[in-house]
């Protein structure tokens, strides 16, 4: 069951927002309910996030992205439609179980960090404790163990104003850490840091995140940001959802023109990865095999090179045409000694780092997983006629799978 | 001139209420005033049976660590000089009111200004009544405070609360509604009930705002000193009050420059402790 479900979300502002809701029913457009007073701040937003999933939730300022995050933790009371935190619908919540959620399930990051200025680091960081009733040698403990887990270990005392923007916030998320929430909602929380400490902000929640597992709810307004972050990515505009999809998926086939206008502006060499040019090695070597073996597989499919692994797919590196020969001259029994050792990429390489790698190696590059073993492969035709698929390609490629059989392309170039 | 609308009995309407009010209620303030009168009269013989050298000592002691060197030589400075004028049961006198004063105003206008800020339809019925309470001459309430209270401190302090009050209900009231909505909201967010929103996040963030508007009732009750002397108050009122009467300059600014010296002292020490309240301190 998912963590979180929102079911037909709907949240009218104004002082009639049962006659807004009529309107909205018979397809009424947000100007048309505007003109009657109320506002539509998200209208049927259905959609659910995994435990331990980092969701993204995007668009615009004015698509409803705030509104909605704050219905999760009720700042913001919806008019119709239901939140199921845990399988429990948060929207029939009495104050009192409305204060056990916010107190021990869900917690918030905000984007002008709302630090109390007042109190010391560790003060704010306890802040969720001391609301719990939490005794203050154990709240202090919890707080500073929050601190150094996001590195900030050595400014206890400090008052926030002696800390930089990106500190702040880190204050901000220990104070979210500290009370062990199993659901984090981050509003826009990195939005106010200059793009240097933003892009550090962002990789160290991605490192924390695969600690911790927790899951997130993330704010933001900046696509970049979106694809970065997000396990998947729900794309708002006017309050209502135009995309609900993975990162991937909202690139490769952008659901509308709106869509679509955002995506252009994407840097696609940094966003997509290898995993979406990755294709299956069909052919590969074995360390025990014979060279005249080798160069069998190779004939077969026209190959240069291959790659070698062991039984298990753990790859051991490459075997080159020209070695293979060479060893079947001198009747060599297998090619164990003949492995080049071969740069390796991971799936979540951005297609940037993987042109790099490419540049520096004649051969297929394989892509492995965290342990070794061999995923696929990424060529540099695949790369580039992706990078001529994507949005913001000029004349991109009309139509059509990219490369069907890179390797075999890769292969009789270099023939 | 010929009038021919009838006069609106506005005077009399109020004489009879007050009168009303006077029979029905009179036993009762007056007991009240006994009590209050028993305080007053408790602290000001308190403060005068100490020698007025370790007072003094403490007074410029207590400046000193609040506001800094300057602020401690000048209480000491002063106060040693009212003393020498032979003015100093009469500055302990007014002290005393004042103190009073500013304690019920403040116990008065600290849950009035939240309630305001927390509730609009209590603001809009707030806001007017201060407005006239400020505006209204002062010596208009020492009238009925009489009757009520008996001539003397009590009365005159009553006076002096009516009129020092609104400062500290308005600027409570301004204080706790200009706390950033995202740091209320945050504290919202953590789960707070409102009562820990108000103690933990509210009433710190607004205290410099609220300590403003403390130190304006204080010089406030002090500008009702000589009003609430007209009613026999005492204190450096009374000396003004009596120069007045007997056409003495001297003695007037003897005892008015007395009462510079007293509220400048006050008006240091307790600006300072709003200024170095955590909230402004922390900005």
């Amino acid at each position: 069951m998912a963590k979180i479900q929102v079911e037909h979300l709907t949240k009218i502002f104004g002082p009639r927002p049962q006659q807004a809701l009529r309107m909205l029913d018979k397809g009424a457009s947000n100007q048309e309910i505007r003109e009657t007073g109320n506002a539509v701040g998200i209208a049927d937003v259905s959609f659910e996030v995994e435990e331990g999933e980092l969701l993204v939730v995007m668009g615009l300022s004015g698509s409803g992205k705030s509104t909605l995050i704050r219905c999760l933790n009720r700042l913001n009371s919806s008019t119709r439609g239901h939140i199921r935190i845990d399988g429990e619908d948060i929207t029939r919540y009495d104050r009192e179980q409305l204060l056990a959620l916010r107190r021990r399930k869900v917690s918030m990051v905000f984007q002008h960090f709302a630090l109390f200025p007042y109190r010391t680091v560790t003060d704010n960081a306890a802040y969720g404790l001391e609301i719990q009733g939490v005794e203050q040698d154990e709240r202090r403990a919890r707080a500073i163990e929050a601190l150094e887990l996001v590195g900030l270990k050595g400014w206890e005392d400090s008052y926030p104003r002696q800390l930089s923007g990106g500190m702040q916030q880190r204050v901000g998320l220990a104070r979210a850490l500290a009370v062990k929430s199993d659901i984090l909602l981050m509003d826009e929380a990195f939005s106010a840091l200059d793009p240097l400490i933003r892009r550090d902000m962002q990789h160290e929640l991605v490192s924390l995140q695969r600690r911790m597992k927790k899951t997130i709810v993330f704010i933001t307004h900046d696509l970049d940001e979106a694809l970065q972050l997000g396990d998947r990515i729900v794309l708002m505009k006017d309050g209502r959802v135009v995309q609900f999809g993975t990162p991937e998926e909202i690139l490769n086939s952008p659901a509308n023109a709106y869509v679509e206008r955002f995506v252009e502006n994407v840097d696609m060499s940094r966003v997509l990865t290898a995993s979406s040019v990755l294709h299956r090695a069909r052919v590969v070597a074995f360390p025990q095999d014979g060279p005249r073996t080798v160069l069998y597989k190779m004939n077969e499919e026209n190959y240069t090179s291959l790659l070698v692994v062991e039984r298990d797919y753990t790859l051991r590196g490459t075997i080159s045409l020209e070695a293979a020969v060479e060893a079947a001259r001198h009747g060599k029994k297998t090619i164990e000694n003949l492995i080049e050792e071969t740069p390796v990429i991971g799936p979540d390489d951005p297609l940037m780092s993987v042109i790099n790698t490419l540049a520096g190696w004649r051969y297929v590059l394989p892509v492995t997983d965290p342990d070794g073993k061999l995923l696929g492969i990424v060529t540099r035709t695949g790369v580039i006629s992706a990078l001529a698929e994507s949005p913001q390609g000029e004349g991109a490629a009309e139509g059509g799978e990219p490369v069907i059989d890179a390797a075999a392309v890769e292969g009789s170039e270099h023939a | 001139m010929n009038v021919m609308i009838p006069k609106f009995p506005l005077a009399h309407l109020i004489d009879v209420a007050l009168n009303w009010l006077t029979t029905h209620f009179a036993f009762l303030t007056k007991a009240m005033s006994h009590g209050v009168s028993l305080v007053i009269v408790g602290i000001t013989d308190g403060l005068l049976w100490l020698p007025p050298w370790l007072l003094i000592a403490a007074v410029s002691l207590a400046g000193w660590r609040v506001a800094g060197r300057r602020v401690g030589i000048f209480c000491a400075l002063g106060l040693l000089f009212v003393w020498d004028l032979r003015l100093w049961e009469a500055t302990v006198e007014t002290f005393t009111l004042v103190l009073i004063s500013t304690l019920i105003a403040v116990m008065i206008g600290l849950p009035l200004g939240i309630a305001a800020a927390l509730n609009s339809r209590i603001s809009r019925v707030v806001m007017p009544v201060l407005d006239f309470m400020q505006t209204m001459p002062a010596f208009v309430y020492l009238i009925p405070a009489i009757p009520f209270f008996g001539l003397g401190a009590v009365s005159a302090s009553v006076a002096t609360v009516i009129f020092a009050t609104p400062p500290t209900i308005r600027l409570t009231a301004l204080g706790i509604g200009q706390v950033p909505a995202d740091l209320t909201e945050a504290a919202d967010a953590f789960g707070s009930t409102r009562r820990q929103k108000l103690l933990k996040v509210q009433l710190p963030m607004a205290m410099p705002t609220i300590m403003a508007g403390i130190n304006q009732t204080i010089m406030l009750s002090l500008s009702m000193v000589v009003i609430a002397a007209m009613i026999g108050a005492g204190g450096l009122g009374g000396n003004v009050w009596q120069a007045i009467q007997r056409l003495e300059p001297g003695k007037g600014f003897e005892a008015g420059i007395a009462i510079v010296i007293l509220a400048m002292i006050l008006d240091r020490i307790t600006q300072r402790i709003g200024r170095n309240s955590p909230a402004t301190h922390a900005k």
